[in-house]
Formats: structure tokens, sequence, C-alpha cells
């Protein structure tokens, strides 16, 4: 893997539960630059603006707004911070929204310390981190034609290509970045491009009314 | 006739600094003399009487309605008090004291010395009267003196007071059996006593004031408790929903989750072991909060069925398995064949590959479905299985080509395993339940 050095990287950590904030920081400490911690939104709101972080890895739930409020009110003022979703839950409702407000990734927080810095490396770098569940979610979401009655402003936004999906199956089934171009024979680069085209139609498409499907999903 | 107004002005406390102004107001506000406006029913008169003698104003009301019969004194007494007493200020702190006994006793005792002061003077509607409405009022204050249980307890904790005997729990519990039963004969001895000395009256008459007595002492015994009891029913409602809840949470969390903790600290020397518990009970505890997938109860769908597969593996193989379903529908042959035939590679993956974790992702579509298991394990030579190993063979090749589909094996040694399933659809049977 070509990932560039990641110790140079700011990372501020959003998360309510202290005790998880001390694990990441024991995990990843090493190989990023830990600017700062929150706990709450406002909190993390202030904390982003002053230290100017790359990436902020922001839990989806949080006491005062939840995830997305601090995506919104920071990107007003800083919109070069990206943000990664770090969450427990796997509902689909949370991480559509957590995207839909401007995230550049989702991962569940079991995910491995290597594994994370990895993800932290590719936000920063400005491509999309898909874990297997959320590739899952946006396969389902985008699956069929196009329900009756809704209309689409932008045809190309609503409709994922054959490659778009083909990647997207491969990340549902595991594989990583660099495993699926292997398999699709790509680059590396070709494969962040897709994901990360498929990131921009999760967040602007009016297709289903995404976040509408998502709270019907998590019913079912 | 003035006597209760004046008798609990030696009590008044002098007046407090005015320097500190809501220490002032809320002492006033206890201590003082003031009309209450909480509470009120004509003029805040008894109410703020009943707050300062640490009387239920219900106490009050009924002395006034029974003075009002000996010749008009308790309408006099209440109007002059109402013009006499101020109105509370707004900010006024509040503490109701309890009704003791002995208050509830000294009460009764001054109403009935100003009735019998009334009697001599001959400001009186006369004994026939007078008697039952004493005996009814009576009944209805030994019935309805309102005392709450828990502000009681904690009064007598607070001071350490030692309760009083059985006549201040009589007078003061809430609504027990012996008040209820003492309260009803004096309202009822009002009543017959009340019918009994008007017998005079002609028949017509007689019919009428037995129906009015019927209906007062009814409303006598009943108006408060029905007033009370609607009031308390809904917060009564509110208290067990909450407290059911809990309870529920509770149960589960113990069935569960402190269960597996204890499971998990007995088993620390067994890292794979906890991991596998943590991540059960994980998946276990996302489906309680969530909803969505559950992984009790029979599997219907190809999602709840993946779950119940992911964790069955977990338990017994300690490993970790992440399964993505896109699409569902619900299990008919072809998908029971397909999850079968996936949970038996699976559980290979789980046992030969020697790795913490197995991938599962299914695709349904209306026209075929799709599985794939994979691992990163230490892969196998498909030729170099022995013939009497029928695992890869009979239960997932021939099964899956039993339905019309393909299975497909990838494997590289030191590199892992997927195995790539497809069954198609049934379109005749699953065209109706598809959603």
């Amino acid at each position: 893997m070509t990932m560039p050095a990641t110790r140079s990287v700011k990372v501020f950590l959003v998360d309510d539960h202290r005790l998880f904030r001390a694990g990441v920081q024991a995990e990843i400490g090493q190989h990023v630059t830990l600017v700062g911690d929150a706990d709450d939104v406002d909190t993390a709101i202030q904390g982003c603006r002053a230290t100017r972080p790359d990436v902020v890895l922001l839990d989806v739930h949080l006491p005062g707004g939840g995830g997305q409020a601090v995506i919104q009110a920071v990107h007003e003022t800083h919109p070069d911070v990206r943000f990664l979703a770090l969450s427990v839950s796997d509902a689909a409702e949370d991480v559509i929204k957590v995207i839909r407000a401007g995230a550049r990734g989702y991962v569940t927080k079991t995910i491995s310390p290597d594994d994370l810095v990895t993800a932290i490396g590719r936000v920063h770098q400005g491509d999309a981190v898909f874990s297997p569940r959320l590739a899952g979610f946006v396969l389902d979401a985008f699956a069929g034609e196009l329900p009756p009655g809704v209309s689409s402003d932008d045809p190309e936004l609503d409709q994922l290509t054959t490659r778009e999906k083909e990647v997207l199956r491969h990340i549902a089934r595991g594989y990583t970045y660099r495993e699926v171009a292997g398999r699709l024979h790509i680059s590396i680069k070709t494969v962040e491009t897709h994901v990360s085209a498929v990131l921009r139609k999760l967040q602007l498409s009016n297709r289903h009314e995404l976040t509408a499907w998502a709270a019907g999903r998590d019913l079912l | 006739m003035t006597e209760p107004q004046r008798s609990p002005h030696p009590t008044v406390p002098p007046p407090p600094a005015r320097t500190a102004g809501d220490r002032v107001r809320s002492r006033a506000g206890r201590s003082g003399f003031q009309r209450r406006r909480d509470g009120q029913v004509v003029a805040g008169v008894a109410s703020g009487l009943g707050a300062r003698l640490g009387v239920d104003p219900i106490l009050i009301r009924i002395g006034f309605a029974v003075l009002a019969f000996a010749g008009g004194a308790g309408i006099l007494l209440y109007g002059l008090l109402w013009a006499a007493i101020p109105l509370e200020g707004d900010a006024a702190v509040r503490l109701r004291r309890p009704a003791t006994a002995q208050q509830g006793v000294a009460l009764a005792l001054i109403v009935l010395g100003i009735l019998l002061l009334l009697r001599a003077v001959g400001l009186w509607f006369g004994d026939a009267l007078v008697g039952p409405v004493v005996l009814a009022a009576a009944g209805s204050a030994v019935l309805w003196a309102r005392s709450d249980d828990h502000q009681r307890a904690n009064w007598s904790r607070i001071g350490g007071r030692v309760p009083a005997g059985a006549v201040e729990r009589a007078a003061s519990a809430p609504v027990s059996p012996v008040r209820i039963a003492i309260g009803t004969l004096l309202v009822a001895g009002a009543a017959i006593g009340f019918i009994a000395a008007n017998d005079a009256l002609d028949a017509a008459g007689d019919l009428l004031l037995a129906v009015v007595a019927a209906v007062a002492g009814i409303g006598l015994l009943f108006g408060p408790w029905l007033w009370r009891l609607i009031d308390q029913l809904g917060a009564e409602r509110r208290e067990r929903v909450r407290q059911e809840e809990r309870a529920e949470l509770a149960a589960h969390l113990h069935d569960s989750v402190l269960q597996t903790l204890a499971m998990i600290q007995r088993s620390s020397d067994q890292p794979r072991r906890m991991v596998a518990l943590a991540r059960s009970q994980e998946r276990e505890l996302r489906g309680w909060l969530y909803g969505g997938a559950t992984t009790t109860g029979p599997a219907t769908t190809v999602a709840e069925r993946a779950a119940h597969i992911a964790q069955e593996i977990e338990t017994t193989h300690e490993v970790s398995v992440e399964h993505v379903t896109v699409g569902d529908a619900p299990l008919d042959d072809q998908l029971h064949a397909l999850l079968a035939a996936t949970r038996e590679a699976a559980v290979n993956a789980a046992r030969h590959a020697g790795v913490e974790v197995v991938d599962i992702y299914l695709e349904v579509d209306p026209d075929e479905a799709l599985a794939f298991v994979r691992d990163r394990g230490r892969g196998f030579d498909p030729s170099a299985v022995p013939d009497d190993r029928h695992g890869l063979r009979g239960s997932i090749v021939d099964r899956i080509e039993r339905h019309d589909g393909t299975a497909t094996v990838r494997t590289t040694l030191g590199e892992g395993t997927e195995i790539e399933l497809c069954v198609p659809r049934d379109r005749r049977r699953t065209d109706v339940p598809e959603a």
C-alpha cells in the first residue's frame, strides 16, 4: 500500500466516552498528531476552530445535537476540515445522516488500530472511507429503479454506474481498496475515484429520499 | 367570635430584618398570616389559615361551613378574615406542614366551643339542624383530612419524632379502613339524625329532604375522594409505566450483559474467548436496542438468517464474522439452500483458515441470490482435499448445484479463500412476497 506517512496529520478526537478517547489516543497516538479532543458538540466546534485539525474523528451520538451538528458548524467557517465518523451504531439512519452532513467516511469502533490509521490517511487525502457495512447500505439504497413519483433533477446523481457497484460489492465482501484494485485490474487511485464519486452521490442524491429510506430500513 | 382569628397571633414571630429581601418574603410566606393564591376556593382565607396553623384547609372549610349554620357566624367570620388578611405575595415560599392529631383536635374543640357559645347566646338554627351538620362535618373531616404517606414519613424521619399512637395514625393515615368506618358512621348518623329530627315536615317535604340529605351525605363521603382519585390516577399510571420499563430493562441487562461480563472476567486468560463473548453480547444488545435483524426467534428472512449464522459461528468457533446483506427476501427453498451452504463455508473458514475474521456478503435481487464467504487465511489446494472430506463437496457445491446454482472456489495458498455461491430465484414463488 502506498499510504503516505500519517505522522504529520493533525487529528482531533470527539467522543463523549472518556475511556474510548483514551483508548484511541493510546492506539493511534504514535502514528498521527493528536491536537485535541472534546466530549460534546459545543466544545468540539470551538476546539476544531481553534486547532484547525486535518481530520476529525467524530462520534455519531453526541450530547448537544449529534455528530452532524459539529460537521455543519465547523464547515461553515472551515470547509477544509475533514470528518471521519466513528460509531458503535450500525443503524443505517445514523450512518446516512452523518454522511449526508458531510463526513467523508464511516467506520465502526471495533476497527483495528492499523485500519483506523489507514482510514485517517485516506480521509486526509480527500478520499472516501467505506466500511463493508456502509458499502452494503449504499448498494441497498441505490438498488433498482427510481421509485415512481420521485423526479430526478440530475439522473447521474441517482444511479450508480456498473463499475461503482462492482467496487462497492467488493468492499462489502471485505476487500481492501488495494485488493479491489488487484481483482478488477485497475489502480488504487481509480478505486478511490469510484468511491469518492459514490460518496458524492450519497451526499447529494435525492434518490429514495435517502434519509427516509435509512429510517425505514431500521424498522425492518 | 373573633377568638379564632386572634389566637394564632402570639406565635407569630417578630418581623424579620428588612435587608434580606428574599428571606423576608419567604419567612412572611411561611409564618405570616396571608390568604393563599394556590388552592383557594373562595378568597383563600381557609387555605391561608390552614397553612398558618398547619392544618388541612379542608378542616378549616368544614369549620366555616358548620359555623355558617350557627346563625351565619361562619359567613361573618369568613368575611371579616377576608377583609383583614392580606393576599400573599407571588414569590412567597410555601411550606406545608402536615396536620397533626393535636392540631385537628384543637381546631375541633375551638369550633365546638364557639358553637356552644353561640347556642348559649341564642344565635342558633336549632339542634335538629346544627347537630347533624356537625356530625357530618366531623365524619367528612376524619375521612378527608389530607395527609400523604411519603410526606409524613419524611417529616417523622427528619424530625426524629416518634409517631404518635393509634389516634394520630387514625387521624392522619391516608384513608385507612378505620377512618373510612368512623367517617362513614358519622356521616350516615348525621343523615339519619337529620331526617329523624325533621319528621314533623309533611310527606313531600320528607321525601325531598331525604333525597337532599342522601345526596349531601354521598357528596360528603365520595366527592373529595373522587376528586383526589382522578388526580392520582394519571400520576400513578405514569409512574407504573416508568417502573415497568425500568424493570424490563434491568431484567434484560441482568440476563445478558451482566452474565456476559461475569463470563469475560472468568476467562481473562483466554483472549479469543473474551473477544467472542464480547462480540456475541454486542450483537445481541444491538439487536435489542436498535431492532433490526434479531438474533432470537426463528429467522424468516435472508438478513435475519445471516445474523443468526454469524452469531452462531462467532460463539462456537471464537472468530469474528462480519456480515453484510444487500436486499432482503423471505426465506424459500432456494434461499434456504444458499444460506445453508454459506454457513458451511463460513464454518470451514473459521475452523481451517486460521483467521480471526470471516466476511460474509449476501445479495438478493429478484433474479438471483449471491453469497460470498471470504477469509484471509492460509488457503488450500482444492485438488488435495481428500475425498472423504465431504464438507466442501457435499455440503456446499452439490447442495448449490442441486438448486441449479453455481459454486466457485477461489483460493491461494497463504493469501486466503473466497467461496462464491449463486442460486437463481424461483420467480413463481417469490414474485408475491417480494415487498
